[in-house]
């Protein structure tokens, strides 16, 4: 203790004395400087002022930045007679008082007559401000730093190139460092003054997989669509044939009408309009109303009326087609140089294979994160399902139960976490006794008959949602995940996975161990197995199969509930939660093969990641992915009619 | 030995007769052709009632019968409905089009009629140009044959799939609400084709019945409805009662034993499934029109499931269980949703049935299967057996 | 004698266990012969994989004069061809009267339109009344099959077996759980039926193989360990190994 806080004391001491120590005494002050450079400050001409400010910039004077900040605000004032530059302030009259630059006191009074004022034009402020750029970039602090950089990352200008440049060198701290070297190199891309410096630029972000890269390569790749009578010195993309490659002969016709190259046809709503404009007496040119009841007809009348001057002729196909002879279309870069695209074009490729295979990943930790969310909905199910060959419709409405469990804690817990830890155990509870008793009430009496125990607990389910309906009111309830939930994972740009996501899970991975360990290693997980085989043989053999189904049953409900914890944690809780999740959870467990706890596991796996690769390929209709889904489901079980993992032979039933 | 089809279905002549008699009842009591005494909208009702029966007995025919818990004959149902209601709306829309390009200065091309409709039918999901789904819509004589063919050739492929593979039981049960749920997914969807879930809409108004009042409208359809019912109630009971009926059955009881008596099982369950479709097919196509609107909420396999449990609460295996089930319950649970039933007030508490009916359905499903799988059917052929011992 | 069905080099596992190993097996039209074996000999497979319940891994199995592939056939078209199966438990369709099941049974069109517009005629009547006097349950015609006793749904499925006119019979144990009386009327019902078709019987009680008298194959881990006379396998040292010894 005592040794640490002496260091304490001596770092500090040290500190205060590296501070006391007095700066090396400069030759120059400022006024000698803006002296130096009196006569072109005093000019003010963006041609020739740079000088001036690079002065002020290296001066390496405390108060270059705020002398350099007062010129950019106009607040510069030179007298006339020595030349001398001074701030003021108003006084009565036109007299101002003068205030010393450095020292901040005032040094005297003048007429404003005798004075002038520094206004700089647009084009000087801009080039002062890029170098107020590099006093922020090189500010003492570096949160100050950090901050100007992402501000010139937001908004990039060309002038922002030189003072990044300029900052590197003198940065110490190694992120920084790294930050300004990397936003170096994307202006670079775009402002670089020379091809070849910005061809290196480009190509040194080959594999990268930041947002930024993409941003600056992309509109370097940018196209405009051009029609010209002959291709002139430009940078093309590609030629394009009318007709060709969803290119259609309209386009280009279109195009042409765009750059005036070619006059518009005539529409068929605007004919239509002309000939009911020229309607005499029932007739448009000669020809009955009642016949124009087809485009022909109606061309033959427009062409009538044309030729009578009434109307502007029509643009004849063949007119058209002749335009699009004599002109040819190309995709133009808006970049000029072909070296640069070809670079930007190889290097994006390079950046797409690697956003691909990082893409692949980010689709397996989403589907693996669905995968654990089926896995919990459905594991209790697999269990009542493959033991009992029980098929429990509520199993939904014991999710539901589990997830208003969370909300109703939450209510009496304000904190989150503590809430969310004591609702998982009384999720479990709560469910596994509503499972025990629908088991003692309902299910026993139906075993054997498995299509009504379907109905029956179909009666149960609708039931117990209408009374969640009556209790807690229709509109959503929240279930909130505590803070250190928020938030994802990020690996880069592209892979990121939310932290609700990792902990469910984890939360399926503890269950699918504990699940198997009840069932392989403990007594009641033998009974259970020994049940599920053959009930007649196991009760014979003294064990209580009444017991061992209920307990089963109460451990599947059990499982539902905190499920429907865990679900409620990222969808909103309604009566109808769980009935989302049922359809999905008999899918899972009749492709998994039931009785099997790795069944389930691998039909969860399935079917999460498979819907998760379609939505990747259809991203704009979640409703279209479930349909192929579901049909995909029908399909396999075609061909595995009892799941991935099935018990084959006779054990398996007619 | 050989008996009449009368003879062996006793319940057909009493069916038939109490639905003469409702029929023609609810005629003279109407407001189209009668006292006034029912409002149209109630005519609507009945017979729109009398379609869910239909569809009633399409399920005790499959279910009850067969032993296959199809969770899907919904969806055939509503897949009727939207054969029939595209042809609805398409010739409505035509009219009304056709009626306001008349006042044109001059007369509108075939095509400009065309996209005029569809703008005015696809405009909700922001297109105008006609599915290829629509291609027939503008005739009345081809949807009709698609209101058969394209739920039965559905039934058939999904059928030939399911059954070939062996699937029984509740694993069928629960492929069918998934081909249940992926289609009405599928019509959810705004370019499905179908206007998304909007659904089709107007269909009570009949094309080329202009000017003639709802209320006689809904009495056509009353009719049209009981008719249909009629003859399926005959086709079933024909179907059921001689030996196709005894295969059926003995499909249900032990498919084994009836595959190696040399009967193809999966062939009859195919016919069963495709026939019972085609039924179900029938009588949403004539149950829309009654109802104006059908959109794919009501293909959701929830509805497939209600219709087993009429059929359950009507009495499996026997066809005027499932009418008396699917009868009593829908009806019911219109005066009960429907906010005409006397709300109890307990003191603490007042039960509202709007918010209770499910849950006194749900609670009574569990009790009718546990203490009378017969069913309300069942109960009745004991006391017809008691009358006749006596 | 001609042979009827031919079974030869069979072989299917379960899970890696061998039900049936390398089983051959050949009867002739109009036998009658009985199977034994201890329990997990491969009987019940046996019949499976003859009237195409079970696909087999290997081997065929050839069916009447044209030499049929019975293995690309499904189980009603085995059914059609002619070949009759009778569970170990009896299957009736309980919920249908007696008359109805063997109605069902006939031999008649099997298509589904066939069977939805079959009449009964006067000779179909007349079959089912010649059936149900041999199976002895004339009385019992109108009753539901569900009603009736074990060993009358036994005869039942018999009655029903023969209607189908089949030419091979096989029959899973048909005397369990039958009284003394019971029996005998089965074992008369099976050598009447043998005079005019192929029987083959699988069957675990001695008494009730020696009253059949007939060849006896003897099965065990699914192939053939003897066949013979009843006599001729008892006296076979490895069959006596196999019931007694271990």
């Amino acid at each position: 203790m005592k040794t640490a806080r002496f260091s304490f004391l001596l770092g500090l001491s040290l500190l205060l004395m590296a501070l006391l120590v007095p700066q090396p005494i400069q030759a120059q002050t400022i006024q000698d400087i803006l002296q130096e450079h009196e006569e072109i400050i005093a000019k003010g001409s963006r041609r020739t002022i740079q000088p001036a400010i690079d002065a002020l910039r290296d001066s390496g004077l405390p108060e270059a930045q705020r002398v350099m900040e007062l010129w950019q605000d106009k607040a510069l004032w030179q007298r006339k007679d020595d030349k001398q530059f001074f701030l003021t302030e108003p006084l009565e009259g036109r007299t101002l008082q003068l205030i010393d630059l450095i020292s901040g006191q005032p040094v005297g009074t003048a007429e404003k007559s005798d004075l002038k004022q520094i206004k700089p034009n647009s084009g000087v402020r801009g080039l002062i401000g890029a170098a107020l750029v590099q006093f922020q970039l090189m500010d003492p602090h570096p949160l100050t730093r950090r901050d100007s950089l992402i501000a010139i990352q937001r908004d990039p200008k060309p002038t922002h190139l030189p003072a990044l440049r300029g900052a590197i060198e003198g940065e110490t701290d190694p992120d920084l460092k790294a930050l300004k070297e990397r936003l170096e190199r994307l202006l670079t891309i775009t402002y670089g003054e020379t091809d070849a410096e910005r061809i290196i630029a480009i190509e040194s972000f080959a594999g990268d997989l930041g947002v930024d890269a993409r941003a600056a390569l992309n509109p370097i790749l940018t196209t405009t669509r051009v029609a010209v009578t002959e291709a002139s010195d430009v940078n093309i993309a590609r030629q394009l044939t009318p007709g060709q490659n969803d290119f259609t002969a309209d386009d280009a016709y279109a195009l042409l009408i765009a750059e005036n190259l070619a006059y518009p046809a005539i529409s068929n709503d605007e004919k239509r309009l002309a000939l009911v404009a020229n309607v005499v007496d029932g007739q448009v040119a000669g020809f009955a109303v009642e016949t124009l009841n087809t485009y022909e007809a109606r061309d033959q009348a427009y062409s009538a009326l044309a030729a009578e001057g009434l109307v502007p002729a029509d643009v004849t196909r063949a007119a058209q087609q002749k335009a699009l002879q004599r002109h040819e279309f190309y995709d133009v870069y808006n970049e000029p140089s072909q070296a640069v695209t070809d670079a930007a074009r190889g290097t994006l490729q390079a950046i797409e294979t690697r956003v691909g295979l990082n893409q692949t990943a980010d689709l397996a930790l989403d589907g693996l994160s669905l995968a654990s969310i089926y896995f919990l909905a459905a594991i209790g199910l697999a269990i009542t399902f493959g033991v009992m060959g029980v098929i429990n419709m509520a199993h939904g409405e014991f999710i539901m139960m589990g997830a208003y469990t969370g909300y109703v804690v939450q209510l009496f817990i304000p904190d989150y976490t503590l809430s969310i830890i004591a609702a998982l155990p009384l999720a479990f509870a709560i469910t596994f006794a509503a499972g025990v008793a629908m088991e003692r009430t309902v299910i026993r009496w139906l075993y054997h008959r498995p299509l009504e125990t379907l109905l029956a607990t179909f009666g149960i389910s609708i039931a117990l949602q209408q009374l969640a309906k009556n209790i807690f009111g229709t509109q959503a309830r929240p279930l909130t995940a505590p803070g250190w939930l928020d938030g994802a994972w990020v690996i880069n740009d592209v892979v990121s996975i939310s932290y609700i996501r990792i902990a469910i899970f984890v939360l399926a991975l503890i269950f699918f161990a504990l699940l198997l360990f009840i069932l392989k290693r403990t007594r009641l997980g033998l009974e259970v197995r020994a049940v599920t085989q053959n009930p007649k043989m196991a009760a014979s053999m003294g064990i209580n199969t009444d017991k061992i189904n209920m307990l089963t049953f109460g451990l599947g409900s059990g499982i539902a509930g905190i499920a429907g914890v865990a679900i409620g944690l990222f969808a909103q809780v309604t009566a109808n939660l769980g009935s989302g999740y049922i359809v999905q959870s008999f899918m899972t467990v009749v492709v998994g093969g039931v009785g099997n706890i790795w069944g389930t596991l691998a039909g969860a796996t399935m079917i999460g990641s498979l819907q998760k690769i379609i939505e990747f390929f259809n991203p704009s209709n979640t409703l279209a992915a479930q349909t192929y889904m579901v049909i995909f489901i029908i399909i396999f079980i075609q061909f595995r009619p009892r799941g991935i993992i099935a018990l084959r032979g006779r054990a398996a039933g007619d | 030995m050989q008996r009449s089809f009368i003879a062996r279905n006793p319940s057909v002549l009493i069916f038939l007769g109490i639905l003469a008699v409702f029929t023609l009842g609810a005629t003279i009591l109407s407001e189209g052709f009668g006292i006034g005494l029912i409002s149209t909208s109630m005519i609507k009702t009945l017979g729109k009632t009398l379609c869910l029966c239909l569809i009633a007995i399409a399920m005790d025919l499959v279910w009850g019968y067969c032993g296959i818990l199809s969770l899907g004959h919904f969806a055939f149902f509503g897949l009727g409905g939207y054969m029939i209601g595209m042809w609805l709306m398409y010739a409505r829309t035509e009219n009304i089009i056709l009626t306001s390009l008349a006042q044109a200065p001059i007369p509108p091309t075939d095509d400009e009629i065309r996209s005029a409709i569809g703008n005015q039918i696809f405009g909700v999901v922001g297109g105008s140009d006609f599915p290829l789904i629509w291609a027939f819509a503008d005739s009345l004589t081809i949807q009709l044959v698609l209101v058969v063919l394209v739920p039965g050739l559905l039934a058939l492929v999904f059928g030939w799939l399911a059954f070939r593979s062996r699937v029984t039981g509740v694993y069928l049960s629960i492929l069918t609400q998934a081909m249940t749920l992926a289609l009405s997914l599928y019509l959810f969807q705004n370019d499905s084709g179908l206007r998304g879930n909007n659904g089709l809409s107007g269909l009570q108004n009949i094309p080329g019945a202009k000017g003639v009042p709802q209320s006689v409208i809904s009495i056509w359809f009353l009719w049209a409805s009981a008719i249909a019912l009629a003859l399926g109630y005959i086709l079933a009971a024909w179907m059921m009662s001689g030996k196709f009926g005894s295969v059926i059955r003995g499909i249900r009881d032990d498919e084994a034993r009836v595959r190696f008596l040399g009967y193809s099982v999966e062939t009859y369950k195919l016919v069963i499934f495709t026939v019972t479709a085609i039924i179900a097919a029938i009588a949403g196509a004539l149950y829309y029109p009654q109802a104006g609107i059908i959109n794919p909420a009501e293909i959701a396999p929830i509805a497939s499931i209600y219709l087993a449990v009429w059929v359950a609460i009507g009495g499996r295996g026997r066809i005027y269980g499932a009418v008396i089930g699917a009868a009593l319950v829908s009806l019911l649970s219109t005066w009960f949703t429907g906010g005409q039933a006397p709300s109890i007030p307990l003191g603490f508490y007042t039960i509202h049935w709007v918010d209770w009916w499910q849950v006194l359905l749900g609670v009574t499903f569990v009790l009718v299967t546990l203490f009378a799988p017969q069913g309300i059917g069942g109960a009745i052929d004991r006391l017809v057996r008691k009358g006749t011992q006596l | 004698m001609r042979t009827l069905l031919e079974v030869s080099g069979v072989s299917v596992s379960f899970d890696g266990f061998k039900a049936i190993n390398n089983l051959s097996f050949q009867i002739a039209e109009g036998e009658l012969r009985a199977v034994i074996g201890p329990n997990g000999a491969g009987k019940t497979t046996f019949m499976d994989i003859v009237t195409g319940k079970t696909r087999p891994d290997e081997g065929y199995v050839i069916w009447g004069e044209r030499s049929v592939n019975l293995l690309k056939m499904s189980e009603a078209q085995i059914a059609q061809a002619g070949i009759g199966r009778k569970f170990q438990r009896p299957t009736v369709f309980e919920d249908q009267s007696v008359f109805d099941n063997l109605i069902m049974s006939l031999k008649n069109d099997r298509g589904p339109l066939g069977v939805l517009l079959y009449r009964r005629s006067a000779r179909d009547n007349e079959r089912v009344q010649e059936l149900a006097e041999e199976i002895g349950l004339t009385d019992h015609l109108h009753r539901k099959a569900g009603e009736l006793s074990h060993g009358q749904k036994q005869w039942l499925e018999i009655g029903m077996l023969l209607a189908q006119e089949p030419r091979l019979l096989l029959v899973d144990e048909p005397a369990a759980g039958m009284t003394l009386a019971e029996r005998e009327h089965t074992t008369n019902l099976l050598k009447q039926a043998a005079k005019t078709r192929a029987v083959v019987v699988v069957e675990h009680d001695m008494e009730f193989v020696r009253r059949l008298d007939c060849k006896v194959t003897v099965l065990h881990e699914g192939s053939v360990l003897a066949e013979g006379s009843l006599d001729h396998v008892t006296q076979n040292q490895d069959v006596i190994d196999v019931y007694l010894g271990r």
